[in-house]
């Protein structure tokens, strides 16, 4: 049997195939903190909470209502969307006069909140959620047996990055929100409502978190924990990335699902540490990060 | 045999001396038990309230009252954490006067605890906790592991699934030291039985995609993928592998070595059929068990787990040899313990060793199908029944060394 | 980004002159400290004064030098770790057990920092948290820690061979010798020159770097010494529980010590110890409770960001401020 660096191609490609999957999941987590990020200069640490709320209100739209996979795909983003609405509109937005520090520390705050309530309401061994019919199943690739929802997750993520990146830098809106990121001040002056669109910039970011979660949901567990073991990764993703760019954000994501990927092959005890590993060598050579810009 | 006979005759006189001696003798005027698990966390729907409902069964099954003194059950919730856990044990015991503790899952925790209890020579029930090393090199002359441990689910699952024709293995097995105890006891069973291990890959704790650990499993090409994880990791990879259709192509078969009925519950019949595990309870198994299953439903809405079903029967057996000893001074029933056997709806004629393990019938259990099931929680066939005495270690075996002094 | 740090420093309202209100309230403490274990629970109170020290290290960093770790429980964890294997594998006395603790996290710190002071605020905390994971996930794997059990019955064995600190009382009394070690540590940095830097560095670091100062240097030297401390502190509740754990690497930890510091007062030299006390009864008293723990500590954090920033003692001092 051919091999690679003494290993069986078949475990290699299979195991890069499920890096990029893992790399989905980075690459909109990340996105929706980078797209944050560059509007309010606040590191959102309730995002993974707010995934596990994406994945929680799909389970609950099923399991109350009766409402499936494809719908719940529309209505539990826009739910944690009205969250994250609420929330800067009520809490966040009081503390953009003061240092950035204490929107991470609100944040934190409220992501212990949702987590203890979520685990204290319903446990945390998980609370199945099927597969929807019509992805059920899987494609022999000959390497490895690709259940056909990873493959729908992948696209799908790929062309939910491709399409908000060509929102923020190719569309009118777009460029207001890159406007205003740069000069609120003058942006307002124009007879934009900056304020408005700061709110619903944070509600788009976790509105990202809650497809993801919604995405999450048949692979994983609808966890309360899903969201607390992620997001220090994607932390680590942002930081590498540099936080001043979205496509930085989207490329990282990628690119360290799949070297996550590889290391799985070759040396599996350090699965876990490969990414702040990657990143402390990042900000030796490169402090802002490798799409970043000092500021 | 006679001389067995005779000692715990002589045993029984001299218990049966010490309680009239010590008649009436309950610290604090109030036997308190303290139920402390994990109540938010991993092992929440394991134990935590169910355990404390199942306890208090118990109490009221004796009146509420235990030598005429009146019975308390307070609980507390070590979220896991063994700090937590050997700080609430020794705050209960120093100023609070708990006379017993009851469950404590988690190893680490439960072994923290442990620590404590042989410090303060107080009365320790566990159900929660698996590792075997609570009653050997960790034992405790007033310790008491009730339900299950590693050594039994090696024995029940590893022997029976190397019996059924799956003579090679390789193990998912969590990256700490409960996984790698299960993971080496499992082993050591399988080659006992003829059977060979193709490799074993570690999984750190809490891993979110189980997808390449069960690749690798994959192209090992193992009759058998032994599940040395617990809870949520457990959870986690049967429900991916199901995905990756591993055990559809009945090629490979999925061995849980340690998986509770509120998991099964969790992960549903359609991805857990066909799973095999061992238990030491399962509620639809004959008419005393159902009765009390049922009573425990109506409180909780659930089933009993073997944890908390344990816990029942390890505070029952507990205040019958408070009972019998006259007191609750800790070592005085710890030893009044040892010598009663165990006769409820949980063991039937179960025994205490000196190490403080107490000895039952295990079972080995596959799921159901979807199509088998003929209501909610009807989950398994019980295929084998598997004797205490093969199931758990022998106190020279488990190389606890107050007991064999 | 020096505007930034700005805001922090008038929120932090300093109160940290030897002004007599100070040293009449430490004097009080002292009192109390000295007579709490004939009235509380000695265990209870060794775990406050480990934590409060852990909350001082820590408020070393942010209070005076305007630097926000999300990372510090890799040094209170890591230093448990490395005095419980000290103390129980290699039969260390536990003195040079804590030591040993208390250097590695010095290292551990010299390592961080020098990987974190390049960025500022917000970056430095991500950074911080992000290598404090990578000691958690160590802390999982290497085999001496042993994973999830943690490193368990860790002797307390005999302070320089004289004192038997399996006497709680004894235990008691060296946690206490080592808090006010720690803290008198930390109120003489904060009053030294070395100090003064530290606290120009986070007014307006532009301008002391303006000024000849090397900045980096400072604030790297005042990172290491907040990580010793915070090992300190881990190393003692090692030997006091005896036992580590997972727990104190968390990232969880790593937030609760910001919630201490927050709730005391951030900048001022006895808030961490209030917050920390605060902190640590609640928890012991939810803990028996059916109340979600994490649910409100977390309001707790939300209530205090968005209302209450200076924490209770900054609170007070601002008070007496108005009105003397």
């Amino acid at each position: 049997m051919p091999t690679i660096f003494g290993i069986p191609p078949q475990a290699l490609f299979g195991q890069l195939l499920l890096g990029l999957i893992n790399g989905s999941f980075y690459a909109l987590l990340s996105l929706g903190l980078a797209v944050i990020f560059g509007m309010l200069n606040v590191i959102n640490f309730a995002h993974g909470a707010l995934y596990m709320l994406g994945a929680f209100f799909a389970w609950l739209l099923m399991t109350q209502v009766g409402i499936g996979y494809w719908w719940a795909l529309l209505l539990a983003p826009l739910a944690v969307g009205a969250v994250g609405v609420l929330l800067e509109k009520s809490l966040l937005s009081r503390l953009y006069k003061l240092d950035h520090l204490y929107g991470l520390l609100l944040t934190f705050g409220i992501a212990l909140m949702i987590e203890g309530l979520f685990r204290h309401l319903y446990g945390v061994s998980g609370q199945p959620y099927p597969i929807p019919r019509e992805l059920t199943g899987g494609q022999n690739l000959g390497f490895m047996f690709l259940p056909n929802y990873r493959g729908w997750v992948v696209a799908a993520s790929l062309v939910v990055c491709l399409a908000t990146w060509y929102a923020i830098e190719r569309t009118q809106l777009g460029a207001y929100l890159r406007a205003a990121t740069e000069n609120p001040v003058l942006v307002q002056a124009f007879g934009i409502n900056v304020p408005r669109m700061v709110t619903l910039t944070y509600g788009f970011g976790v509105a990202l978190a809650g497809l993801a979660g919604v995405l999450a949901a048949p692979i994983y567990q609808v966890s309360p924990l899903m969201g607390s073991n992620l997001i220090i990764v994607v932390f680590a993703v942002v930081v590498i990335g540099g936080m001043g760019s979205i496509l930085g954000a989207v490329l990282t994501g990628y690119g360290l699902g799949l070297l996550e990927g590889l290391t799985k092959v070759f040396y599996p005890e350090a699965s876990n540490i490969v990414v702040f590993v990657i990143m402390a060598v990042v900000l030796m050579i490169k402090p802002a990060g490798l799409f970043g810009r000092e500021r | 045999m006679v001389k067995q006979l005779l000692v715990g005759a002589a045993l029984a006189a001299l218990s049966v001396g010490t309680a009239q001696a010590q008649q009436g003798k309950v610290s604090g005027d109030v036997v308190k038990i303290g139920v402390l698990n994990d109540r938010s966390g991993l092992y929440a729907d394991l134990g935590g309230e169910g355990s404390v409902v199942a306890v208090k069964m118990a109490v009221e099954e004796m009146g509420g009252k235990v030598l005429g003194k009146p019975i308390e059950v307070i609980a507390a919730d070590h979220q896991n954490k063994p700090d937590i856990g050997s700080n609430l044990a020794r705050q209960w015991i120093d100023r609070d006067n708990v006379d017993v503790i009851v469950d404590v899952p988690n190893s680490g925790v439960a072994l923290a605890v442990q620590e404590v209890t042989r410090e303060k020579k107080t009365i320790f029930l566990m159900e929660g906790p698996a590792t075997s090393s609570l009653t050997g090199s960790a034992c405790s002359p007033t310790g008491f592991h009730w339900a299950y441990d590693t050594h039994a689910l090696a024995v029940g699952t590893g022997r029976a699934m190397v019996q059924e024709g799956g003579k090679s293995w390789f193990f998912i097995t969590a990256d700490y030291a409960f996984g790698h105890q299960l993971e080496a006891d499992t082993s050591a069973e399988v080659k006992k039985a003829g059977g060979t291990i193709k490799g074993a890959v570690r999984a750190p704790l809490n891993t979110a995609d189980f997808s390449s650990f069960l690749l690798q499993a994959q192209s090992s090409g193992a009759q058998v993928i032994g599940l040395a994880n617990a809870g949520g990791d457990t959870i986690t990879s049967i429900k991916q592998a199901s995905e990756f259709g591993l055990t559809q192509s009945g090629q490979q078969k999925l061995a849980g070595l340690l998986i509770f009925l509120s998991d099964v519950h969790a992960l549903g019949l359609q991805v857990a059929q066909d799973l095999v595990l061992t238990t030491g309870f399962y509620w639809d198994m004959d008419d005393e068990k159902r009765a009390w299953s049922k009573k425990f439903m109506e409180k909780t809405g659930k089933m009993p787990t073997m944890v908390q079903a344990g816990s029942y029967s390890a505070v029952r057996h507990y205040l019958k040899a408070v009972e019998a000893a006259g007191t609750d001074d800790g070592p005085t029933v710890a030893a009044k313990m040892k010598t009663m056997p165990v006769n409820d709806m949980f063991a039937k004629n179960g025994k205490i060793l000196a190490n403080g393990r107490m000895v039952h019938d295990m079972y080995l259990a596959r799921v159901k199908k979807p199509s088998e099931s003929k209501g909610p929680w009807d989950y398994y066939q019980i295929i084998r029944t598997i004797p205490g005495d093969e199931a758990f270690a022998t106190v020279a075996e488990s190389g606890c060394k107050i007991a064999s002094q | 980004m020096a505007t930034d740090t700005h805001a922090v420093s008038r929120e932090t309202a300093s109160a940290t002159g030897p002004a007599t209100p100070g040293l009449l309230a430490m004097g009080v403490l002292l009192l109390v400290l000295l007579g709490a274990p004939f009235l509380l629970y000695p265990v209870f109170l060794m775990k406050v004064l480990c934590f409060a020290l852990f909350a001082c290290a820590f408020n070393l960093l942010i209070g005076f030098a305007g630097l926000l770790s999300f990372g510090h429980a890799a040094f209170f964890g890591g230093a448990a770790y490395i005095t419980a294997h000290t103390v129980k594998v290699w039969g260390l006395p536990p003195e040079v057990g804590i030591l040993l603790g208390a250097l590695f996290s010095a290292a551990l710190g010299l390592v961080f920092g020098l990987l974190a002071i390049r960025r500022q605020g917000i970056y430095f905390a991500m950074i911080t948290l992000a290598l404090s994971q990578m000691v958690y996930f160590m802390a999982l794997q290497l085999p001496f820690t042993h994973g999830e059990d943690g490193i368990q019955a860790v002797p307390r064995g005999t302070l320089f061979g004289v004192f038997d600190l399996s006497q709680p009382l004894t235990m008691y009394y060296t946690v206490l010798v080592v808090f006010l070690f720690g803290f008198l540590v930390i109120w003489r940095t904060v009053n030294s020159p070395f100090g003064q830097v530290l606290k120009a560095i986070r007014e307006n670091e532009p301008r002391a770097i303006s000024l000849g100062y090397r900045t980096d240097q400072y604030k790297l030297l005042a990172f290491v010494l907040s990580a010793s401390l915070a090992g300190l502190a881990g190393g003692t509740k090692a030997i006091v529980f005896q036992l580590a754990t997972l727990t104190d690497v968390q990232w969880q930890m790593s937030g609760e010590v910001v919630l201490m510091t927050l709730l005391g007062g951030l900048g001022t030299l006895l808030g961490p110890v209030i917050g920390a006390t605060l902190v640590v009864t609640l928890e012991n008293y939810l803990a028996a409770t059916n109340l979600p723990v994490p649910v409100v500590i977390g309001a707790i954090f939300v209530v205090c960001v968005l209302v209450f920033r200076r924490g209770i003692v900054g609170e007070i001092a601002a008070r007496m401020k108005r009105r003397g």
